[in-house]
């Protein structure tokens, strides 16, 4: 089996501070897996990258289709202008992007394929609606709906049954194991320990540094998650330049004084 | 019928300056009402304003350099525009600081730096024809720039419409799906520009603004969706642009002022009156649906 991704010493961050921390495996093609971590864990931080977002602060992501179409994103808080006056249609359309593009005709074929995502997501009837009129869980419906249109063999979601009731989550998640069938790879980003012990085969459990990452009844276990809780959230403001095995050679400064008090990992 | 035909037509058929003007007017609305609506859509309704002022430093220069001449007006006010537009643009997408504060900070320098070339030399030039435009006056060149700005605009508009839709309604998505986002909003930014450039020829800079922003927000008070709402913009900005010549022309009033005046009273009838969200509507909104 091949990996759709590989992380290879991977460092994301924001302004020099990492939120993700040297993780490094391989995400095999057509897994399903879910990312589990509390909040500040790097579960967003890391999507990002994964889509292209955010650059690596150090170490790289690779991908096993280097297209950046071949990935879709459904982003925790999708930066959406609820007032924009679209339709349903419309905007599920845009999913079709990679076909149509710029400039492509949106065909019969391609009419009748949305008309086929919308129903999948049980909003049939809403197309002529404007997006302002949309409740949170016929929002997340339309971006499924969108995302189904975008046929792609990477989907990352970030978090996509929060503040979605249980009707509509259990929909959605039908979607989700329908991509898993069609073998593609599948991440998602998740709070439900026990939704994932039911239903994700994979789980990588993040806190900044990754705590453990393989099969979810092996990673799931109360030390595990307990480990995953005690990492601290916060920036460090005076954290000081991290120097591991595979980056010493490039440290920026000498000061013996520093690397004495420095504690690189854990 | 005769009186009907003297006081709506009588006066474009019988003088070719109101013709000229008709028609310089339908040009203006056909290009800046939709971008009108785009502005208004993406917040942006006083960037107008902004970049008008930046256009005008750009406009006095060519004036100073080579007198009214269209062709040095022109170039100096694009220049100005498009290093203004460009500028903020790069700064907006590449720092913190937002669209707004970029564009306010460029804006500034090219005003103060337009105003300092025009007091070092020394000239005391009057600025009210580029201030307030004369559509009256259009001469072929004029009118031809006009029209060929309103053309490009509508084919521009039309090539990178998908991305700047998208890129209005979710960011995000546009960023993750394609690099368009970024090069279909600078090529709106110069539609702006060359949008305030023909509007300062027929109505001064300050009131072009007006032709691009009242439609617009005619347009909210009518329409749902984007189409839509560009299509009663344009509509209620050509007959903005018709009566405000009649009146001008039967009243003896100013003809930008008052084609802008127009614009205001079919404005404040959509905000009491509009379908969408007019206050008339807010007010007796009838019996709920049963669903």
């Amino acid at each position: 089996m091949t990996a759709a991704l590989r992380f290879r010493n991977l460092t994301l961050g924001y302004d020099r501070h990492p939120a993700v921390h040297h993780l490094d495996g391989a995400v095999e093609s057509g897994a399903l897996m879910a990312v589990v971590g509390p909040n500040g864990a790097g579960k967003s931080t890391l999507f990002k990258g994964i889509v292209g977002v955010i650059k690596p602060l150090a170490g790289r992501i690779e991908r096993g289709d280097p297209n950046p179409q071949n990935v879709a994103y459904l982003p925790q808080a999708a930066e959406i202008d609820r007032t924009f006056p679209i339709n349903v249609y419309d905007m599920v359309s845009m999913g079709l992007w990679r076909r149509a593009g710029t400039f492509g005709g949106i065909d019969r074929g391609a009419r009748s394929s949305i008309e086929q995502a919308i129903a999948a997501v049980g909003l049939a009837g809403f197309e002529n609606r404007a997006i302002a009129t949309l409740s949170g869980g016929q929002m997340q419906r339309m971006l499924f709906a969108r995302l189904l249109l975008q046929d792609a063999r990477v989907i990352v979601l970030d978090e996509p049954f929060n503040a979605v009731d249980a009707k509509t989550s259990a929909d959605l998640f039908d979607l989700v194991r329908r991509w898993h069938g069609e073998r593609r790879t599948v991440l998602t980003a998740m709070h439900d320990i026990d939704f994932v012990r039911e239903n994700f085969p994979e789980t990588l459990l993040l806190a900044r540094e990754p705590v453990a990452w393989g099969r979810t009844a092996n990673v799931l276990t109360p030390e595990n998650l307990l480990a995953a809780r005690r990492m601290c959230e916060a920036f460090d403001q005076q954290a000081e330049p991290c120097v591991d095995e595979q980056t010493s050679a490039l440290a920026p400064r000498g000061e013996l004084a520093d690397a004495a008090t420095h504690q690189p990992r854990r | 019928m005769s009186t009907l035909y003297q006081i709506f037509i009588g006066p474009f058929t019988e003088f070719e300056f109101m013709r000229r003007a008709l028609a310089g007017a339908l040009a203006l609305a056909l290009g800046a009402c939709p971008i009108g609506v785009f502005l208004m859509l993406r917040r942006m309704s006083l960037v107008g304003d902004a970049m008008a002022h930046a256009i005008l430093p750009g406009a006095a220069v060519g004036f100073l350099l080579s007198g009214l001449n269209l062709f040095a007006m022109t170039a100096g006010g694009l220049i100005a525009g498009f290093v203004v537009a460009l500028l903020t643009g790069l700064v907006a997408r590449t720092t913190e600081l937002k669209e707004d504060a970029a564009l306010a900070t460029f804006y500034l320098l090219s005003l103060a730096i337009g105003v300092t070339i025009i007091s070092l030399k020394g000239t005391n030039i009057d600025l009210l024809h580029v201030l307030f435009g004369n559509v009256l006056a259009l001469d072929d060149q004029t009118l031809l720039l006009i029209a060929a700005n309103a053309t490009i605009t509508l084919v521009v508009l039309s090539l990178i419409y998908r991305p700047l839709v998208i890129e209005c309604v979710d960011p995000g998505f546009m960023r993750a799906v394609s690099r368009a986002g970024g090069p279909a909003h600078l090529a709106f930014l110069v539609l702006v520009v060359i949008n305030l450039v023909s509007g300062f020829h027929a109505l001064g800079t300050l009131l072009a603004v007006g032709m691009m922003m009242l439609p617009a927000a005619i347009g909210r008070f009518w329409a749902r969706d984007i189409t839509r709402m560009m299509l009663v913009a344009t509509a209620s900005g050509v007959l903005a642009g018709y009566a405000g010549l009649l009146v001008s022309f039967h009243f003896g009033v100013a003809s930008g002022p008052a084609i802008i005046l127009i614009a205001g009273v079919l404005y404040l009838a959509s905000l009491l009156f509009g379908q969408v969200g007019g206050l008339v509507r807010q007010l007796f909104p009838g019996r709920h649906l049963e669903a």
